[in-house]
């Protein structure tokens, strides 16, 4: 590689000097400057005209491609060193270009939500003084998974390679890759069961790992012993730093063909264009106002006994989502009002919450190749401490931040599609799409004898929201990867100790609307050739995520059914059927066709539980949200569901008012419907006084009631609507206790005594 | 895009193949598509107010003609001043039973009631289905959009609101 080579020759060339930094400056040093020109001007680095751009702009856009073809061409590259399923097959791994500041120039494919979190964990680096100590240097490897630091869970595993010019520091390449096992309390990547950080699995908190292109043999040692997987993480920081060294190969490859002034003035225009395109396209395409999809999840740990009391608790958490848009055409997101942190891993810092927004953009008012951290400028967040979306606790779990995540973000694509539709961009509406669940995880002894673990990915692949000219995409979609994928079920066997008797839509899961959300399917697995697998249900049971738009139902909660003991070989020993899936709950095959101890309930979300040879797995995928009232989906559309078994047949007339195979008699039967409508329902402002007294008696069940005092001891402002809007007496309250909420406080004021 | 009032008619009555739904997607967005968009709509309403903003499925914000602005149904039924929440003067039914949520959903897949309800709010002059809200008991009714018309019309499209 005579680039490579060349580059390295003139890094040997470096002199003594103050900084890394441009013209000798220190890399923080540049990093506050450019804060304070943002801070001064709201323009990136106080840029005012894109001289660079506007001079040539073929050769901006030409600059551009080449990076942006450069970090595409180091994902599709590296991903195949791993050999995690997860990686290789669903793609869940991406990279990413970086100012020598931090801010994100351009981005690869792939799991783009931590694009933001790395140039979180770039910029705790360099605000750390890593410069002085341990060191800023050609050729070194850093890595980082904290969340606290920049990242959403453990599970993402990012690494960070300087990149340098002769004796400066011109940026950062970054990748990361989503681990099959962490190494956490419980097994897979994604673990229920941790109720502290300790707790979380392997912890990396922005480390150096790495000189001279080679990783440190204590950190390889380490890492063999931290997971369960050792093989997939070993590779996968292979794949990582592979990927990271292609990109820095572009970027030397560009600076050398353009010159490193023309470099770095189209990083600094590239950033501050990519703010004002944000900017554009949303006065283009929104509402100024303000907008409310308020979002609710379950953690359901009373009957978990292996918990300690303190965790052993139901919990209802809250997400007052609120999106605003302003007049000079800013974003903003507010979650004032949000539920306290909990005992439990699904707690979020800033930084999973930023990457949440920046995944959002890119499949709404973004969806091309032209994103950066210019649209994280154009955008103001507030995640108050102390809550779940910014839990300030040194010691809370993140292990499964998505499990809220989803939820609450889901709220912010139904808020931009009501501005979508008021502007007339109605192909682009969109419902909420499924929570990724159930999350088929676990891990023990797998059918080659040997210690494993598994996250299986097929959750990347529920429903997608309604439309409003279409339905939704049926078992397609990830909130979290524009890529929905759901790998081969012939590679998961190959990693899992549990057989696929089959795979199939499942009916119902899907939201009802004029037009339907995408479906979910279900997979049932059987155990095999396991002495023992410890499984986990992850999903929602109790609780529906997001609703649809105007007259869209929700997606169908989620249940478990597992069988243990079962007298599945004795069904095939006398040549009888066995199931292979459970299109009714309501008439199981499963429950009629095989006996033996049965789950078969709303527990939706579990500890690990040992699963052996024979038992039995019903792995339900969610649908998505719909779009319209369910009455005017067209008579063919329910009649094709139901044949295409999407729909039950009973539900084509309890819902949608079909009679099968009469027209005529369906739109009787519609009529019908809209009259008993006018005989059910009452004025909301008579309902309303009810409810009021419900409150006031404190009538609803104590998670609920928790959830809504930590809402109130934790925001004057929601706390005085909420009283507002009941009438309710000025210094209302629920008589309950908030644990986390007053350990917050403790937090605070300990930070500030010790200043 | 810039769509022709033909094809922006299609796209909205859903009779365009999936591929050119898909290509409408990818394309630049027109800034005239606003107003086509509600001319399109104003042309299929029975009543003469003018639409200042579509405000979701079968609901606007129309003009009133004195400054007013009002959420009307395109039933002809008008809830309230735009700046107030028109869920308040819907009508309501919750599920919040078993059997209730069973019309809807099957066994084990409905959700936990003392969790979470369903609230169907439904225009009280031609009883379709409006909004539903799945939230806790005691959660306030949600109000979902608060349009800064006066921003958008004099700010952003550069004209004044319509009177």
């Amino acid at each position: 590689m005579a680039i490579v080579d060349r580059t390295r020759e003139l890094e040997g060339l470096a002199k003594e000097r103050g900084g890394i930094g441009w013209e000798g400056r220190g890399a923080h040093e540049m990093l506050l400057e450019s804060e304070r020109l943002f801070g001064e001007t709201g323009r990136y680095c106080g840029i005012d005209e894109l001289e660079l751009k506007q001079r040539d702009p073929i050769r901006f856009e030409k600059l551009f491609s080449r990076l942006r073809g450069g970090l595409v061409s180091a994902r599709e590259t590296a991903l195949n060193i791993s050999a995690s399923p997860i990686v290789k097959e669903i793609g869940e791994l991406s990279f990413a270009l970086y100012t020598p500041e931090g801010d994100s120039v351009a981005l690869s494919t792939g799991i783009i939500v931590h694009v933001h979190t790395m140039s979180d964990a770039i910029k705790y680096m360099i605000r750390q003084g890593y410069e002085d100590n341990p060191g800023i240097a050609p050729r070194d490897i850093f890595t980082n998974n904290d969340a606290m630091i920049g990242d959403v869970h453990n599970a993402d595993v990012q690494t960070i390679v300087p990149i340098f010019w002769e004796d400066e520091l011109v940026g950062w390449a970054a990748g990361v890759t989503h681990e099959i096992d962490i190494g956490a309390k419980t097994p897979g990547s994604v673990p229920v069961g941790p109720i502290s950080r300790f707790e979380d699995g392997i912890d990396l908190p922005a480390k150096k790992i790495g000189s001279d292109d080679e990783l440190w043999r204590d950190h390889v040692l380490a890492g063999l012993k931290g997971t369960r997987t050792p093989m997939y993480w070993t590779l996968d920081e292979k794949t990582r730093i592979a990927g990271c060294h292609m990109v820095r190969e572009a970027v030397e490859r560009v600076i050398l063909e353009e010159g490193i002034e023309t470099y770095k003035q189209f990083i600094r225009e590239v950033i501050e264009d990519g703010r004002r395109s944000f900017q554009s396209r949303v006065r283009e395409m929104l509402i100024p106002g303000r907008y409310r999809a308020p979002a609710f999840t379950e953690n359901a740990f009373a009957k978990e006994e292996q918990l300690p009391s303190y965790a052993r608790v139901d919990t209802m958490m809250h997400a007052p989502v609120e999106i605003r848009v302003t007049r000079d055409a800013k974003l903003e997101m507010d979650y004032e009002g949000a539920s306290s942190w909990g005992y439990h891993s699904s707690n979020c810092t800033p930084s999973a919450m930023q990457g949440a927004v920046w995944v959002q953009l890119t499949q709404t008012l973004i969806p091309n190749d032209k994103v950066n951290d210019g649209a994280y400028l154009g955008l103001n967040t507030n995640f108050p401490p102390g809550t779940w979306t910014n839990h300030s606790n040194p010691q809370a779990s993140t292990g499964i931040a998505w499990a809220f995540l989803i939820p609450s973000f889901m709220g912010f694509i139904k808020s931009v599609s009501r501005a979508l539709q008021a502007r007339g961009f109605v192909e682009e509406v969109l419902a909420p799409y499924g929570l990724t669940s159930n999350a088929f995880q676990g891990g023990g002894i797998d059918q080659y004898g040997r210690q494993s673990a598994t996250t299986n990915f097929g959750l990347s692949c529920v429903g997608g929201g309604g439309k409003m000219v279409l339905d939704g995409l049926d078992y397609a979609a990830a909130m979290w990867n524009p890529e929905g994928d759901m790998g081969d079920m012939e590679m998961w066997e190959l990693i899992e100790p549990f057989l696929y008797l089959g795979q199939r839509v499942k009916p119902n899961t899907a939201g009802p609307g004029r037009h339907r959300g995408g479906s979910g399917y279900e997979a049932l697995r059987l155990a095999w050739k396991t002495p023992f697998y410890e499984m986990q249900n992850i999903g929602n049971g109790r609780m529906f995520i997001q609703t649809g738009l105007w007259g869209g139902y929700p997606a169908a909660t989620g249940y478990r059914h597992n069988i243990r003991n079962t007298n599945f070989f004795d069904v095939v020993e006398r040549r009888e059927p066995y199931p292979t899936h459970e299109p009714d709950p309501a008439d199981s095959a499963l429950a009629r066709m095989i006996d033996g101890e049965r789950q078969f309930d709303l527990e939706t979300t579990t500890l690990p539980e040992v699963m052996r040879q024979g038992d039995l797995y019903l792995c339900c995928f969610r649908g998505a949200a719909g779009v319209g009232d369910p009455l005017e989906r067209p008579f063919e559309s329910v009649s094709a569901d139901v044949e295409g078994e999407y729909l039950l047949p009973r539900y084509a007339e309890s819902v949608y008012g079909v009679v099968a195979g009469d027209p005529e008699a369906t739109e009787a039967r519609r009529a019908e419907m809209r009259e008993e409508r006018g005989r059910r329902a009452v004025p909301v402002r008579n309902w309303m006084k009810g409810e009021r007294q419900r409150i006031l008696d404190g009538d609803m069940i104590e998670p609920v009631k928790v959830m809504y005092a930590e809402s109130i001891r934790l925001s004057e402002s929601w706390a005085r609507e909420f009283r507002e809007f009941w009438d309710l007496p000025e210094d209302f309250d629920f008589d309950v206790p908030t644990p986390t909420v007053e350990l917050t406080r403790a937090l605070r004021e300990q930070e500030a005594t010790i200043g | 895009m810039k769509l022709d009032s033909d094809t922006l008619r299609d796209l909205v009555d859903e009779r365009l193949p999936r591929s050119q739904v898909r290509a409408i997607q990818s394309s630049y967005k027109d800034p005239e598509r606003f107003d086509q968009y509600v001319a399109l709509l104003q042309e299929r309403v029975d009543w003469d107010e003018r639409i200042v903003l579509p405000y979701g499925e079968h609901l606007f914000i129309v003009s009133k003609g004195d400054g007013a602005y009002v959420i009307k149904c395109d039933c002809g039924h008008e809830f309230c001043d735009h700046r107030e929440n028109w869920k308040l003067e819907a009508l309501i039914n919750v599920r919040d039973s078993e059997e209730s949520l069973r019309e809807i959903y099957p066994e084990r897949m409905s959700g936990d009631p003392e969790w979470n309800h369903l609230r169907e709010y439904f225009c009280p002059g031609c009883r379709t289905l409006l909004e539903v809200e799945a939230v806790p008991p005691g959660y306030p009714v949600v109000h979902d959009f608060l349009p800064d018309l006066e921003g958008f019309y004099t700010e952003w499209l550069g004209r004044e609101l319509p009177r």
